[in-house]
């Protein structure tokens, strides 16, 4: 572990560095548009994976928050009189809250259930959320709402938005590390280990899901909000979209579910791909194609993700090139000689 | 959580050995309708091991689940140190510095051994208590430490009781409940689980167990509890029970003192 530190270091202070030159580097606007949109995702993405690749309960209904974050951002902006420009973005905090708010009483109900009926429940609320914005009148219904739209020239647009969504993701990564690093962490692991287990050791299990739960909504709604407020326009069929619960899910197990990076890496190929595909030759949805294609071979080569597949490959390699592994019995062995030891 | 707290040294502060520990009177508890245990009563002194024998059925891992919290009694009185136990949840109880390891497999299997082992302290809010608490265990239980990386379900049966009891030491408990420590497991195996139970006693640490292996358990005990039916059938010295002739021939398959055991 203590080999292994200085890598991950130096590789968290690589990733950082080049998040904050990208645009200075790659300032075409297609591609910073592209970064944008694949921020987005790797927020989401890594959100999501706090809750549900370290508890277990895959959820496929958080475009629920992301679209509640969209709306409230947007409906705050319009009714709060706020001008076009950097004063809309003191509401993505806001937008964030709203999610976290809206996750209380949708995960109190959806995690009453468990696995696969908890799935299901997720999903309706997407649906119903979705059915709500047509049809509710502050919403705007189908014709949705427009945030005020800030008159940057196109570079400075994209920078502007490029650079919040990436304080936002610093801050959700920060989170999850911690999470992960956390008693709090442990509890969810041990929930998803095997959550009666948990429960005997005095674990308050309802309680850890849904604080997890809640955590995991704030960032999708404040990326729900810089996203809405980046298109200028919101519609209920784009903020609670299916794709979106199938994509950051499908993300998270493409990197590596539960792990930190994974997420991350998931999103930045899977977003990235999806964006080019779609610029390159149009909105056909023909990258779902590859999608299909490229989950196709991870579920059959790498069926634990990227990550902790290639993590296993270096520890196998290492200790092939390195010093020897200890015989198996020999562990054994050795605790049973020093209790024996110990005991006299 | 700000209940379950121990902040250090439930082991060994406090009373002095023979202490009354634990104080179980009239118990009466079940499950659904019927009652399992039917009044029992006994009591632990501090640096006791008490083992608890009896056939398939009388009480004996009822009776343990309702010291831990885990069923609430219907009547009588469970204290420790004078501290009423009945009505807290099993973390009020597990913050009062009683431990129990439930019977076997009940680890972690996806999570590592560090993970499961720190698993048993997830309530000290303290990382510095907790690396300490920690490195005493690996101290005692290098397994510990050497498979630290692994996934607790990689390791054998007998490894795995270790790492149970490892965690058990975790919120450093005054009394450890150990329900059939030896279960499934073969006889150097047990030998092994068995002197770190002695170990953890000489270290000023109360055990009270239960124990399919009524021979094997009752020469590890300094006092032992016979349990028929949800009633105290006798009480008394780990060898007054096992030369008792009538239980002898019952519970330990007769002519007790001459077999030698695990």
């Amino acid at each position: 572990m203590s080999a292994r530190a200085p890598v991950r270091a130096l590789l968290v202070v690589l990733g950082i560095v080049i998040l904050g030159v990208f645009p200075l580097v790659f300032s075409n606007p297609t591609t910073t548009s592209i970064a944008f949109f694949t921020v987005v995702f790797m927020v989401c993405a890594s959100a999501w994976n706090m809750f549900a690749g370290s508890s277990g309960y895959i959820a496929l209904g958080h475009a629920v928050y992301f679209g509640c974050g969209a709306y409230a951002l947007t409906l705050l902006a319009n009714h709060l009189g706020f001008a076009a420009g950097w004063g809309v973005f003191a509401l993505v905090p806001v937008a964030g809250i709203v999610a976290g708010l809206i996750a209380i009483p949708t995960g109190l109900i959806a995690l009453r259930a468990r696995r696969h009926t908890f799935v299901v429940i997720t999903i309706a609320f997407m649906f119903i959320f979705q059915l709500a914005a047509f049809n509710l009148g502050f919403t705007g219904g189908s014709s949705g709402l427009q945030p005020p739209t800030p008159l940057w020239s196109v570079k400075t647009y994209n920078d502007n938005f490029y650079y919040v969504i990436a304080l936002v993701l610093l801050a959700t990564v920060a989170l999850s590390w911690l999470v992960r690093r956390s008693r709090f962490g442990l509890q969810l692991l041990a929930i998803r280990d095997d959550e009666e287990r948990a429960r005997g050791l005095g674990v308050r299990v309802g309680r850890v899901k849904l604080t997890a739960f809640i955590l995991s909504a704030i960032p999708v709604g404040m990326a729900g909000g810089v996203y809405a407020y980046f298109l200028g326009q919101i519609f209920p069929q784009f903020a609670f979209d299916p794709l979106f619960d199938l994509s950051i899910a499908l993300m998270a197990f493409l990197g590596g579910l539960g792990t930190v990076a994974g997420p991350l890496l998931g999103a930045l190929v899977l977003e990235s791909l999806q964006q080019y595909f779609t610029v390159q030759y149009g909105a056909s949805q023909a990258y779902l194609i590859i999608y299909g294609a490229l989950f196709l071979v991870v579920v059959l080569l790498l069926p634990r993700g990227v990550i902790p597949s290639v993590e296993e490959l270096i520890s196998r390699w290492r200790s092939r090139s390195g010093a020897p592994e200890p015989e198996p019995g020999e562990t054994g062995r050795t605790g049973g000689g020093v209790v024996e030891a110990g005991a006299r | 959580m700000t209940t379950s707290e121990p902040a250090s040294g439930n082991g060994n502060g406090g009373a002095a050995p023979g202490e009354l520990l634990l104080k179980v009177e009239g118990v009466t508890a079940g499950y659904g309708g019927g009652d399992i245990l039917k009044g029992v009563s006994f009591t632990v002194a501090r640096n006791e091991i008490m083992c608890i024998v009896g056939p398939n059925g009388s009480g004996k891992s009822t009776l343990l689940s309702t010291i831990s919290g885990i069923l609430r009694p219907r009547t009588g009185e469970i204290a420790f140190l004078g501290d009423s136990l009945v009505g807290l949840a099993p973390r009020q109880i597990l913050g009062k510095g009683v431990v129990l390891v439930p019977q076997a497999h009940s680890l972690f299997a996806e999570m590592t051994v560090r993970e499961n082992v720190e698993m048993g302290a997830y309530t000290v809010r303290d990382p510095a208590l907790v690396r300490r608490r920690r490195d005493e265990i690996e101290e005692m239980f290098p397994l510990v430490r050497e498979r630290a990386a692994d996934k607790a379900g990689s390791l054998s049966g007998g490894q795995q009781r270790l790492v149970e009891l490892a965690r058990s030491l975790m919120l450093d408990p005054s009394l450890i409940v150990l329900d059939e420590p030896s279960i499934g497991l073969d006889p150097p195996t047990r030998r092994t689980v068995f002197q770190m139970v002695r170990l953890m006693n000489e270290q000023g640490r109360t055990i009270l167990l239960v124990e399919q292996n009524a021979r094997a358990g009752l020469k590890l005990s300094t006092r032992g509890l016979v349990l028929e039916n949800g009633r105290v059938r006798l009480t008394g010295t780990g060898r007054e029970i096992l030369e008792h002739p009538e239980i002898g021939s019952l519970y330990l398959g007769g002519a007790v003192s001459s077999t030698p055991a695990g």
